[in-house]
């Protein structure tokens, strides 16, 4: 078995089982589902909302080289200066380039997937940089050790007191249970290094191609410290981030702040125009953007699943997921958990060794009804599904299907089976079967009937 | 012929669409559907050529299995003035994704035209017939159970709820974690128990918590998996089809 498959089966059933995590994970999405109803409610029509948004992703997907040249040319106008990175690797080496060219001592680095993705912190910390997350979640995050839990709540699986002990343990505060004590404990310490740092590093929620800016939402104020006190300003992004023009975001950050985390707007929503200009007196010197493919161009090739680029990381198909919800975030092992990240993660990091994601799903479709710019989440499950039966079909499951179509294939046989299945069924319940074995152990089957329903239909209608 | 008030206006020749584990499994759910379609007066048959209509390949990747199913079944009913089946999650199967199987083959355009012509039991009597009040009598306090594919790929919620609260004596009580899935999933219950039994736990125990006699829904599969984890947990609240409940006229 291939190792991710096997993390993934050994954490989901042990977090499966943690009835506790579980109600603390169900109770901490509770004020969101209340929130977000309320703030849709606002909405004339959140579907047609959904309509609008979808389709400003769409154009921009679809027309991608053209509408990236347009966001590039825009950016270098306002002083900008841009690389492209083919991957991690690249992405990582750019960086540090930057980074040594600075002389950097300090960074401090906003809320940004993509730098999850390509395992950015690793690369400075191993190349002597060090390197402070300055969101919340992400910085209790970097102090545990561990991956975001969330892609947007990093750190909502984490009690408050365990907060308050890794702070003790870490920087030394007296302990607390009051969120606001801990949140100004956090404060107090990140200030300085925005002031100390050399370098920023943001994510960037969206490109706008029309004006070369770049858009960051945040609840947190953090990501506006990190762009603007450092000497330089690094941004990191997909190259799907982009948008057409400014007026899309009139529709996107209202859908990612309501879809994600039901709020009306995120708390700051910021357009960067570049670095300082002549005449001003603040902003970062430099200001650089690095637009990462690593695998987005291959999704891109793909006509029936390019509208996962469309993806605006709002979250929303983690939180209504009962699969996410059931074995939580860390199981998952990826850069992005949940409905989106068993999509994508294939296309991402290789079918054959990430398809189990996919099978891990009732295919249920909340995901997809979620969703605000209307990826077709749970189909796109499907077709990994198909993807990988096609590229790399398991043995078991040639022998079963093929094995269950020559019965259902002939009528007289399936009777007969069904006739023998359900005479030995009392005994059937009792063996160590595979698959039967494991719908036992928890779930009882119905008493089988002495007649199947032909046979009584037969008996009535002869 | 002359049409009552319960009686719609138009009778139409019913083929049945029996589930594969409902023929075998729980067959009082196929002739229940039946039941209810004679009573209305409509002619009901049961083509006996039918078996599976593939979705355990479908949904385990096996698309070449799962078309071969799709092609035999367009066989079976070819013809048919309309298929009804007892289960939202069959008749997605043969609305929804066996366009998407035969897509660009020459089966095509013969299975959009089943699609058009197959309907769930309970979108059959309330949006084809126009009928919600089938004479039935069930003097139980009842929760309704939506399954995912009823819901979310057939886009029925209110469908059975209008059936449910005509029923004599019916009291009809809503769940906490109304929209959320039982955990079944086909073969996923099977592949994945430990979640599937997690998520079981989860809507099994909401359901259970409304004091209900019953959990109906439209999908013998979801009732499979919740009535098997009611009855091992020694829960008080028995699985019911919606087409048993509608059969009831005593």
């Amino acid at each position: 078995m291939d190792n991710s498959k096997a993390i993934f089966l050994k954490e989901a059933t042990v977090n499966a089982a943690d009835g506790v995590q579980r109600a603390f994970i169900s109770k901490a999405l509770g004020g969101y589902y209340t929130n977000r109803d309320l703030q849709k409610a606002r909405y004339r029509d959140w579907e047609r909302a959904r309509d609008a948004a979808s389709m400003a992703k769409w154009s921009a997907v679809n027309d991608l080289a053209n509408v990236l040249e347009k966001f590039v040319n825009n950016f270098e106008r306002n002083g900008g200066v841009v690389h492209w990175a083919r991957d991690a690797a690249e992405a990582r080496d750019i960086i540090l380039k930057i980074a040594e060219n600075a002389k950097a001592k300090a960074i401090v680095k906003s809320k940004c997937m993509t730098s999850e993705e390509i395992h950015l912190n690793d690369a400075l910390e191993k190349a002597g940089f060090g390197v402070v997350e300055s969101d919340l979640g992400e910085f209790i995050q970097q102090l545990r050790g561990e991956a975001p839990y969330h892609f947007v709540f990093p750190c909502m699986h984490v009690k408050r007191e365990a907060i308050s002990e890794l702070f003790t343990k870490h920087l030394g505060t007296a302990p607390t249970d009051s969120p606001e004590e801990l949140t100004m404990i956090a404060r107090r310490h990140l200030r300085q290094l925005y002031v100390d740092a050399d370098i920023g590093i943001t994510g960037a929620n969206f490109l706008v191609a029309e004006t070369g800016q770049i858009s960051i939402t945040e609840n947190e104020g953090n990501a506006r410290l990190t762009a603007a006190l450092p000497r330089i300003h690094i941004a990191l992004s997909g190259i799907e981030k982009v948008v057409n023009e400014l007026d899309d975001l009139s529709v996107l950050l209202p859908m990612l702040a309501t879809a994600g985390a039901g709020q009306p707007m995120t708390c700051y929503n910021t357009l960067y125009s570049g670095p300082r200009k002549k005449g001003e007196c603040d902003g970062p010197e430099e200001f650089h953007i690095v637009l990462l493919d690593n695998a987005r161009t291959r999704l891109l090739a793909d006509p029936e699943q390019r509208d996962a680029l469309h993806c605006i990381r709002c979250g929303a198909c983690l939180n209504v997921c009962p699969i996410f919800k059931n074995i939580g975030g860390l199981a998952y092992g990826t850069t992005y958990q949940g409905p989106i990240g068993s999509v994508i993660t294939p296309h991402l990091r290789g079918l054959k060794q990430w398809n189990h994601l996919s099978g891990a799903s009732s295919l249920c479709g909340a995901c997809t009804d979620a969703c605000p710019v209307r990826i077709d989440l749970h189909h796109h499950l499907l077709h990994n599904r198909r993807n990988a039966a096609k590229e790399s079909p398991t043995l078991f499951d040639r022998v079963f299907h093929n094995g269950f179509n020559f019965v259902i294939k002939r009528p007289w046989l399936f009777a007969t089976g069904g006739r023998i299945f359900r005479a030995t069924l009392p005994l059937l319940q009792k063996l160590p079967l595979p698959y039967m074995g494991a719908w036992m152990k928890t779930r009882d089957l119905p008493k089988a009937p002495a007649q199947s329903f032909r046979d009584q239909w037969k008996h009535d209608h002869v | 012929m002359v049409c009552t008030r319960r009686f719609c206006a138009k009778l139409v020749r019913v083929s049945l669409f029996v589930p594969c584990f409902v023929d075998q499994l729980t067959p009082k759910v196929g002739l229940a559907t039946a039941k209810v379609l004679k009573r209305l007066g409509h002619d009901v048959e049961f083509r006996s050529a039918q078996t599976c209509c593939g979705q355990p390949s479908f949904n385990s990747g096996q698309w070449g299995v799962a078309r071969e199913a799709a092609i035999r079944a367009l066989g079976v009913f070819r013809g048919a003035e309309a298929v009804v089946g007892p289960s939202g999650s069959c008749v997605a199967m043969m609305r929804n994704f066996y366009p998407e199987l035969l897509k660009g083959t020459p089966h095509a355009a013969e299975a959009d035209d089943l699609a058009a012509r197959t309907f769930e039991f309970s979108e059959f009597l309330v949006k084809k017939l126009g009928v919600t009040d089938v004479g039935a009598k069930f003097a139980k306090k009842v929760t309704y159970h939506d399954g995912c594919h009823a819901l979310r790929e057939l886009r029925l919620k209110e469908e059975p709820r209008q059936l449910l609260r005509a029923v004599k004596g019916l009291e009809l009580i809503e769940s906490e974690e109304g929209e959320s899935c039982c955990g079944f999933g086909g073969l996923f219950s099977a592949k994945f128990p430990m979640i599937s039994t997690a998520m079981v736990q989860v809507k099994g125990g909401a359901l259970a918590r409304t004091g209900a006699d019953f959990v109906v829904s439209s999908d013998p599969s979801c009732l499979l998996q919740i009535g098997g984890w009611l009855s091992r947990e020694g829960k008080p609240i028995l699985p019911l089809h919606i087409a048993e409940v509608l059969a009831n006229d005593a």
